[in-house]
């Protein structure tokens, strides 16, 4: 570590270095790794959905209405006589697809637009600023009803409902990073060295931002996959006869009282995803926190 | 002469104990304005029924029965309705109920700015009051409906002094049982005894209180733990866990109103544009490839009504030369064959509620194996009236509540340009019909003209009516009196606990 | 400091402006016609043109819009056509109700959530910390809705403990009311204990390897008090920002919550002003939320300054 005095204040002189130095302790995290295995596996479970469900997701069997799990079910079947297995591992491509897509939208977005406020100051940041306070102001969901409305009912739509909705979070989040670490020594002495502004946002400021963003976006596939639910719940969501588990569980909250099995499966499958996102975000942020070096 | 005493204040304690209870009801939905002119939802009207006496009433087998009208008599013309009102009947706040109040409320629903009845009162052209408890309804052409009009919110009297007041829906004022305490937004509703009510004998409770819980699982866990006495609307698949519960009872009819999917036709270009809206006979197919019963059985756990007309099957007005149809899926192909149309495409709009979604999935799966391709759209409500009023659809899952006459399931769905002609067919055979059956007080001759009606429909298919569901109501055994009436409205005059 | 207050409270101005503007414009994205939802079943055109007429939908969006504003300026909302009722009141009947499952729900979010956050940072890698982690991935992990179910049939219906829904006034009967509001309360508490937990702890670890932090333990403070001392009171700052801002968390999951539990508070108000397009009520209540919320934002960040002495300069 005799080098790491000047590696300190310009990080990322050999950007390959601390990317695998990450990777190894993020490997050396138990949490982490099991958290990357469900994820992995639930990635596997939605490609391979049609080799690995054992009937078709959406072929209904009226003899099988509501059917307690047995050898023939093993998850037991739906209201309208479906295979609650195979709904589950479909359903794993909505809910997967519907937590990425939307924090990507919102990290995309709001992203580069904190930065920008942050950067550039002034009349742009406040005018970016006030606009962000004013999407923060209304309650999210509200915010993602009435933008899923508007855009119509399907899974699509509801993704970009709930990035957009989700965005201004990232613009704050991004901007009051920025703005800590814009006063660090490192910066003042990366600009002192005359980078040009794109490089000492791109180079010093963003890689220096981004665990917290990175614990920020854990939380929002969470909540995406979450507001994904309640979307379907609402009808605005993915479209029937297509699964995904918000809108299975939407449906079994009719039935829990006589067929459990149809909200526990759904139910049991997020919590699991959103743990592993958690977890596995965790370790990423352990791993990325350059404090750690 | 102390015992006497003591026993006369215990007899009094006990009778007053006895007497203080308040019935709570759980609504599947929050009621809209509490004013019966300008009122337009279903559960508004089971408020109204604690809350409004009508001119009349119907009873289970859809009777016209005297309420604060005991009396009517046709004019031989048919052209006017002279009836004769109840003595010593008093609104909330003391006024009179007389042939002048009758003139006022017939008047206000058919003039104050944006009234929803003014289409139910239509030929009415004016109200004569006769003397003090007699009132004639003049009308411009024969309309066999007033009746069963009358039973409903348009014959609803409130108080003509009190309706001067602005925002009336807030603090309505009416000569039902019970009288209006106050209302909390999707909270509750509260009524007490009203203690001048003219029947007041059958009425067994201190208070009602109306409790809006949309949601069917977390309303029967209310009454289960004793928060409710009374639930409307239970969700079917709740009745095999309601049944083995000792506490609880249940009942049911048969709805007035209709489950069923409405076909775009003429409502726009869309109709045309496709094999199903083109093509009677594809209408015809799609409607073999349903299996109604298997439906019931599956969407609706049972609790319905296979139906193939605008009144259920066992409604007097069912016309029996148009039977329901047996699934028929063989023919269903030969009659897309027939057509020359293979795979028909087409989108199901159907409402957001989990019975709409679920008849939606099974009539998709149904529908596949006579070779249709079905795309479920679900939209949210407000959102599918629009798109069904601009015709932007190729078939809609549409429930109806129904009313107690066939014309209110009929006219406005088939008559040309009408606002629930959500098919667009204007077809003036039709209309004709409509018409005569609405000029004619006669039964028989009504049902001669609603069965030569259901003819020419059938030529059309434009609404392929499902099932008429079953009204569930749950509550607590201890509770008697309870009268299943067909328009699903709670009448409180006999409940006791 | 005056200056920066000033500063702070005239940045108040454009950003309500842009919620009116992001409110109003969200209206007019909601498809389906006011008119024809509020018309009810019977779909009388006569009724649709009259409310139509009512609503102003007859003429052109900026007119509106100067409608809507000139009513607000003056302190009127509108009335709700669908019941009637002048929104102003049903805020005034409906906001006791959302702020104390707010409040309840915030301080069982802080009971839990500050101390786990404390607890797994200071014993990072210990049992403490995957305890405190696995709670706050629960609450994570579970819709609000279907915990409220899940908690409706376990306490309501096989244990019969607690009511399964609806809301009794606290000067009516208190014990009723806190029996009513306690699963609600519990069930959006639960995810916002989850997030304040996690950064806490984040706050928490960052705060505890600073060189002042490390001054402090040299200078052989014991560890107690460089916890809640130094390190606690720096590491509270985002956790105060974050605080505020999951109180708008809180409105938006008091949507669904609501909901579930049929409260008849702020989010059942708006999610059923939405589906019925009740628009002065959807104007009103969310503008009033929104209002509250930029205060709150406001005071965090004084909060934030206050703290905060490098960014006073």
């Amino acid at each position: 570590m005799s080098a790491a005095t000047p590696q300190a204040m310009m990080p990322n002189v050999n950007p390959a270095s601390p990317a695998r130095r990450a990777l190894r302790r993020l490997l050396r995290r138990r949490g982490a790794m099991l958290g990357l295995v469900i994820v992995v596996f639930f990635v596997l479970l939605a490609l391979f959905a049609p080799v690995i469900a054992p009937y078709d997701p959406i072929a209904t069997s009226w003899s099988a209405v509501r059917k307690a799990p047995s050898m023939q079910y093993l998850f037991g079947t739906d209201e309208i006589g479906r295979d609650v297995l195979s709904r589950v591992v479909w359903g794993a491509r909505a809910s997967l697809l519907a937590g990425l897509v939307s924090v990507g939208i919102s990290m995309a977005l709001g992203v580069p637009i904190g930065l920008l406020a942050a950067y550039v100051g002034g009349w742009t940041d406040s005018l970016i600023s006030r606009f962000t306070d004013s999407m923060l102001a209304v309650p999210f969901l509200i915010l993602a009803i009435a933008l899923a409305a508007f855009l119509g009912p399907s899974l699509s739509n509801a993704m970009i409902a709930i990035g957009v909705s989700a965005t201004p979070i990232f613009i704050r989040l991004t901007r009051a990073q920025v703005l800590a670490v814009k006063v660090e020594d490192f910066v003042e002495a990366a600009r002192a060295v005359g980078n040009p502004h794109w490089r000492i946002a791109l180079r010093h400021i963003l890689p220096n931002v981004l665990s917290p963003l990175i614990v920020q976006a854990t939380l929002a596939i969470a909540a995406a996959i979450i507001a994904e639910a309640s979307l379907s719940f609402l009808g605005l969501g993915q479209q029937p006869p297509a699964p995904s588990w918000g809108s299975m569980l939407n449906t079994a909250k009719n039935y829990v009282d006589n067929a459990p099995w149809m909200a526990v499966w759904p139910g049991l499958a997020i919590f699991l995803l959103v743990l592993s996102f958690n977890l596995l975000g965790d370790g990423l942020r352990d791993a990325l926190d350059p404090k750690h070096m | 002469m102390n015992k006497n005493l003591l026993l006369a204040l215990v007899l009094a304690i006990t009778a007053s104990l006895a007497h203080a209870q308040t019935l709570r009801i759980g609504l599947a939905e929050d009621p809209d304005i509490l004013d019966p002119t300008l009122a337009r939802s279903f559960v508004g009207r089971i408020v109204f029924a604690s809350l409004c006496d009508k001119l009349f009433d119907i009873d289970e087998k859809l009777n016209i029965v005297p309420q604060l009208a005991t009396a009517y008599q046709w004019s031989a013309d048919s052209k006017s309705l002279t009836m004769k009102l109840r003595s010593g009947v008093t609104f909330h706040d003391g006024e009179k109920f007389n042939a002048a109040a009758v003139k006022f409320n017939i008047e206000r629903h058919k003039n104050l700015a944006g009234s929803n009845r003014r289409g139910e009162l239509s030929p009415v052209t004016s109200v004569d009051v006769i003397d003090e408890l007699t009132a004639r309804i003049n009308l411009s052409a024969p309309f066999s409906p007033l009746l069963s009009v009358l039973a409903d919110r348009a014959g609803m009297m409130v108080s003509p002094k009190a309706a001067q007041a602005a925002n009336f829906g807030v603090k309505p004022v009416c000569s039902g049982p019970f009288r209006f305490v106050e209302r909390i937004a999707q909270d509750r509703i509260v009524l007490e005894r009203y203690q001048n009510y003219w029947n007041k004998g059958e009425i067994h409770f201190d208070k009602v209180v109306f409790q809006p819980i949309v949601d069917a699982t977390v309303r029967l866990a209310n009454l289960r733990s004793g928060q409710l006495d009374f639930i409307e609307r239970v969700a079917p698949s709740d009745i095999a866990a309601i049944k083995s519960d000792n506490k609880l009872a249940i009942s049911r009819i048969t709805e007035l109103g209709y489950q069923g999917i409405t076909i775009n036709v003429a409502k726009s270009d869309l109709g045309q544009k496709n094999p199903l809206g083109r093509d009677p006979r594809v209408r015809e197919a799609f409607e073999l490839s349903l299996d109604r019963a298997g439906l019931v059985q599956v969407a609706m756990d049972g609790e319905s009504e296979p139906g193939n007309q605008w009144v259920s099957p066992s409604n007097g007005y069912y016309a029996k030369n148009n039977p329901m149809p047996k699934r028929d899926v063989a023919r269903a192909k030969a009659l897309l064959k027939e057509a020359g149309v293979t795979n028909p495409s087409f989108t199901l709009m159907t409402p957001t509620t989990s019975d709409g979604q679920r008849v939606a999935q099974v009539v998709q799966a149904m529908a596949k194996e006579a070779g249709f391709d079905v795309k479920i759209q679900s939209t949210e409500f407000a959102t599918s009236l629009n798109l069904a009023d601009k015709g932007q659809f190729d078939a809609y899952v549409l429930a109806w509540s129904g009313r107690a006459d066939p014309d209110g399931n009929l006219f406005s769905f088939y008559g040309c340009k009408q606002p629930l002609n959500y098919h667009g067919m204007c077809k003036p055979q039709w209309d004709e019909l409509l018409d005569r059956s609405r000029s004619t007080l006669d039964h028989a001759t009504r049902l001669k003209l609603f069965e030569q009606l259901a003819a020419e429909i059938a030529k059309e298919r434009p609404i392929i009516y499902l099932f008429h569901r079953h009204w569930l109501w749950a509550y607590n055994k201890k509770l008697s009196g309870m009268r299943a009436i067909p328009d699903g409205l709670v009448r409180v005059q006999g409940l006791k606990m | 400091m005056l200056h920066y207050l000033l500063k702070r409270l005239a940045a108040i101005v454009p950003t309500i402006f842009f919620v009116t503007i992001i409110i109003f414009g969200l209206q007019q994205l909601l498809p389906g016609d006011p008119a024809v939802i509020l018309a009810g079943e019977d779909q009388d055109p006569n009724v649709i043109a009259y409310l139509q007429k009512k609503m102003h939908l007859d003429e052109p969006l900026p007119v509106r819009y100067g409608y809507w504003i000139a009513g607000v300026v003056h302190g009127d909302l509108g009335e709700s056509l669908r019941i009637q009722q002048p929104v102003l009141g049903l805020i005034e009947e409906k906001l006791p109700v959302t702020l104390e499952l707010a409040v309840i729900a915030m301080l069982i979010a802080l009971v839990i959530g500050i101390p786990a956050g404390i607890v797994s940072a200071v014993g990072k890698d210990t049992v403490w910390d995957y305890a405190a982690n696995v709670i706050a991935l629960w609450g994570l992990s579970t819709p609000n809705f279907w915990l409220g179910i899940l908690m409706i049939l376990l306490f309501s219906v096989s244990l019969g403990w607690l009511p399964a829904s609806g809301y009794v006034s606290p000067f009516e009967d208190l014990q009723a009311n806190l029996a009513a509001m306690i699963m609600p309360a519990f069930v959006l508490g639960n995810a916002i204990a989850a997030v304040l937990m996690r950064h806490t702890r984040s706050a928490m670890l960052q705060v505890l390897n600073a060189d002042y932090v490390r001054t402090a333990r040299a200078k052989g403070l014991d560890e107690r008090s460089v916890v809640l001392k130094h390190a606690l009171r720096n590491a509270l700052t985002p956790i105060i920002t974050l605080g505020a801002l999951e109180f708008g968390t809180l409105l938006s999951g008091a949507v669904l919550t609501e909901q579930v539990f049929s409260i008849p508070g702020f989010g059942k108000l708006i999610v059923d002003a939405v589906f019925n397009r009740d628009y002065a009520v959807v104007q009103g209540v969310v503008l009033f939320t929104s209002s509250v919320y930029i205060v709150l934002n406001l005071l965090a960040d004084l909060a934030y300054f206050l703290v905060n002495p490098r960014l006073r300069g």
